[in-house]
C-alpha cells in the first residue's frame, strides 16, 4: 500500500502531521507496537528535518506484509558532508529553531538508531533523500 | 468476541429515543444507532460517561448496588471520597453529612483519601527508579487506564502499576476491623462513587485479581438522601463515630482534584483533565512531539473527580470548597474531628505495600482492522475505496459517528454503503434505488416511528 504526504518547509505548526497519519495507518494494520513506535520516531525526525531545512518535501510510504519503507524527499539546500551530519550533536539549525526545541543535532542519528535500514543521498542546492526501512518480522 | 470489560453504563432501550447525541459525544466511537436505539460496542467503551452526560431522556443508567445490600453485613463501612463533602453548600456541615450516613445504616465512615499517604510514598519511590519508562502515567483514573489500553496501547508500559487510594483505604480499614475482632466475612466496604469508571474498575479490576470493595453506591443517590434529611431538619443531631486516626493532611484532601497528584511528584510533571484534552495530548506524545516529562496525571473528567458524572454540585464550587477545607486544615481547623491520638496509616505501610501493586495492564488495541496484517491491508484498501463515495460530512445519518467509521463498519460487515444519505440520493438519481427502498433503509436505522 502506498501513501504520500506533502511537507512545507518552515511550517513548524504542522510538523508531525505526516508522522501522525502514518501512525494511524500502522495501528489499523495491527503492526507491532514497538515497530510503530520506532517508525514514528524516525519519520517524525525526518519530517522535522524537512520543515527545518528544506523548502518543501514529500514523504512516500510503502507498506507490504514484510516491511515498511518510508522515503523522505526534499527540495532544499542539501547536505554537503553527510558523515558530519550523521554525528550526534552536529547541527546547523539557527538559534531561533533551537529555541523552539528543535535542532539539537540528533535528527539523523536518531533516525538511524530507530530504523532497521537507512540510506541517505544528497545534492547541494538540490535536496536530500532519506530512505528508511522497518522490517515487520525478525530477520534471522 | 471476548468481552474485556465490565461496564457500569447501561443503555435502556425502552427509554432511548435514538437521538444520537451519545454517538456524537463518545470519544472512542463506541456507539452506533440501529432500529432507532443507541447500541454500545462493549470493547471500545472506556466508561468515561460522556454519553450519560448528554443523554436528554435519561436512557443511560449507571448500574450500582442497592443501599439495602449493606445490611448483609454486620460491619458496614461507608468509604467516602472527599468529593462527596464538596457537593454540599456552606451551611451543611461535615458532621451532618456523616450523621445521615450513620442513620442510613452504616456503622463506620472512612475517608478514601487516607489511602493516598502510602500510595504517594510508593509513587515517589517509583519516580526515583531511573530504569522505568518516562513519563510515568498515574493509574488513578480508571477511564484513563482503559483509554490507554484501547487507543494508546504503546503507553501501557508507562502506567504506574499501583492500586487506587480507594483500594488502599479499603484494604487498610478491613485490616483494622479484623484487628479489632471483626470477621472479614461480616465486613462490607461500600464505596460512594462519583463516576461510572470506578464502578467498572471495582467490578472487573484491570491488573488485579479481586477488589477489597464489597459494593458501590452512586453519589447522586446518597447526595439526595443527605440533602433531603438536612433540608427537613431531621438530621445532623446524631453523633458520628470516626475512626481513631491521624487527620487528613491538606495535600491528601485535594488528591482527587486536578494537580492533586502532579503537585506531589518530583521532576517535570503535568496534569491534564477532560478526556478529549487527554486524547489530544497522548496523540502528540505518540508522535514523539512531547518528551522530557517525568510524570503525567491524566483524568477523564473536567475538574477531575469534581466533574464526575454522578456528582450533583457544580464542579467549580466543589473544587472551591475542597480547596477551602484543605486551607482550613493547614491552619489546624478541619471540621472532620478525628481522635488524633489514633492510628497512622503509615504504621501499616509494610502490609499495604505488599498489596499495593497490580499486575501487568495489557494493551487492548481496538483500532486494528484485522488481526492478520494482510487482511487488514485488504480492508484498508476497501475503506479507501468506500471513502471515495462518502461526503466527509460526518452527519451521522447512517447511524455511525463519522464517514470513516461507516466505511470501517461496512468493511467489517456491520453496515452497508446505502446507509449513507448522500449515496442514497445519488443512487435514486441514477435509478439504482427507489425512494421507497431508501425510506426503508432510514427506518431500519432510526426506527419506524420517526417517519
Amino acid at each position: 500500500m502506498q501513501f504520500e504526504y506533502n511537507v512545507d518547509g518552515g511550517n513548524f505548526t504542522r510538523a508531525g502531521f505526516a508522522s501522525s497519519e502514518i501512525k494511524k495507518i500502522l495501528k489499523k494494520l495491527n503492526v507491532d507496537i514497538g515497530i510503530i513506535k520506532r517508525t514514528v520516531v524516525a519519520t517524525y525526525e525526518g519530517e522535522v528535518n524537512i520543515v527545518a531545512h528544506a523548502y518543501s518535501g514529500t514523504i512516500y510510504v510503502d507498506i507490504d506484509t514484510e516491511r515498511i519503507r518510508i522515503t523522505l524527499k526534499d527540495e532544499g539546500p542539501g547536505i554537503p558532508d553527510i558523515d558530519q551530519a550523521m554525528e550526534e550533536g552536529y547541527s546547523t539549525a539557527s538559534s531561533q529553531v533551537r529555541e523552539m526545541g528543535f535542532g539539537a543535532g540528533m535528527g539523523l542519528p536518531n533516525m538511524k538508531k530507530n530504523a532497521d535500514e537507512m540510506q541517505i543521498s544528497s545534492e547541494v542546492d538540490k535536496g536530500t533523500e532519506v530512505e528508511i526501512v522497518m522490517f515487520l518480522h525478525n530477520k534471522e | 468476541m471476548v468481552k474485556f470489560f465490565h461496564h457500569a453504563l447501561k443503555f435502556r432501550k425502552e427509554i432511548c429515543i435514538g437521538c444520537s447525541h451519545c454517538m456524537n459525544e463518545c470519544p472512542t466511537q463506541a456507539i452506533r444507532i440501529h432500529g432507532g436505539k443507541a447500541e454500545l460496542t462493549d470493547n471500545r467503551c472506556i466508561d468515561c460517561g460522556k454519553c450519560y452526560m448528554v443523554c436528554p431522556v435519561g436512557a443511560i443508567i449507571v448500574e450500582a448496588d442497592d443501599l439495602s445490600r449493606i445490611f448483609d453485613y454486620t460491619h458496614r463501612v461507608a468509604l467516602i471520597p472527599n468529593i462527596l463533602l464538596g457537593q454540599f453548600p456552606e451551611g451543611v456541615s461535615i458532621s451532618q453529612i456523616c450523621s445521615v450516613l450513620m442513620e442510613a445504616g452504616f456503622t463506620h465512615i472512612f475517608e478514601v483519601e487516607h489511602g493516598t499517604r502510602v500510595l504517594e510514598d510508593e509513587m515517589i519511590r517509583m519516580m526515583e527508579q531511573k530504569e522505568l519508562p518516562r513519563p510515568l502515567i498515574s493509574t488513578f483514573c480508571p477511564a484513563i487506564v482503559r483509554l490507554i489500553q484501547v487507543r494508546f496501547p504503546m503507553f501501557t508500559d508507562n502506567l504506574m502499576l499501583l492500586k487506587a487510594p480507594l483500594d488502599i483505604a479499603a484494604m487498610y480499614y478491613r485490616r483494622k476491623l479484623e484487628e479489632d475482632g471483626a470477621s472479614p466475612a461480616d465486613t462490607g466496604v461500600f464505596y460512594i462513587t462519583p463516576c461510572a469508571a470506578k464502578i467498572a474498575a471495582i467490578k472487573s479490576p484491570v491488573g488485579e485479581e479481586s477488589s477489597p470493595i464489597t459494593g458501590v453506591i452512586n453519589m447522586d443517590f446518597i447526595y439526595n438522601k443527605i440533602y433531603t434529611k438536612v433540608k427537613q431538619g431531621l438530621s445532623g443531631k446524631g453523633s458520628c463515630c470516626l475512626p481513631a486516626m491521624q487527620p487528613l493532611q491538606p495535600e491528601e484532601m485535594v488528591w482527587s482534584l486536578t494537580e492533586g497528584e502532579s503537585a506531589r511528584m518530583p521532576g517535570r510533571t503535568l496534569a491534564i483533565d477532560e478526556v478529549s484534552n487527554v486524547i489530544e495530548f497522548l496523540e502528540k506524545m505518540e508522535n514523539e512531539e512531547i518528551s522530557d516529562i517525568d510524570f503525567l496525571e491524566l483524568r477523564a473528567c473536567d475538574q477531575s473527580c469534581a466533574g464526575g458524572i454522578l456528582t450533583s454540585g457544580n464542579r467549580f464550587f466543589t473544587v472551591e470548597r475542597l480547596r477551602m477545607r484543605a486551607e482550613e486544615a493547614a491552619r489546624g481547623n478541619d471540621s472532620m474531628i478525628y481522635d488524633t491520638a489514633g492510628d497512622s496509616i503509615r504504621d501499616h505501610s509494610d502490609y499495604l505495600n505488599e498489596h499495593l501493586k497490580v499486575t501487568q495492564i495489557k494493551p487492548r488495541a481496538m483500532d486494528k482492522l484485522d488481526e492478520d496484517m494482510e487482511q487488514a491491508m485488504l480492508k484498508m484498501r476497501k475503506v479507501q475505496e468506500i471513502m471515495k463515495d462518502l461526503p466527509y460530512v460526518d452527519c451521522g445519518i447512517c447511524g455511525s459517528p463519522t464517514c470513516n467509521s461507516l466505511a470501517e463498519d461496512i468493511v467489517q460487515g456491520k453496515a452497508h454503503v446505502n446507509q449513507c444519505i448522500y449515496v442514497q440520493k445519488r443512487w435514486e438519481q441514477e435509478g439504482k434505488l427507489q425512494p421507497k427502498e431508501s425510506m426503508e433503509i432510514l427506518k431500519e436505522i432510526w426506527g419506524e416511528d420517526k417517519f
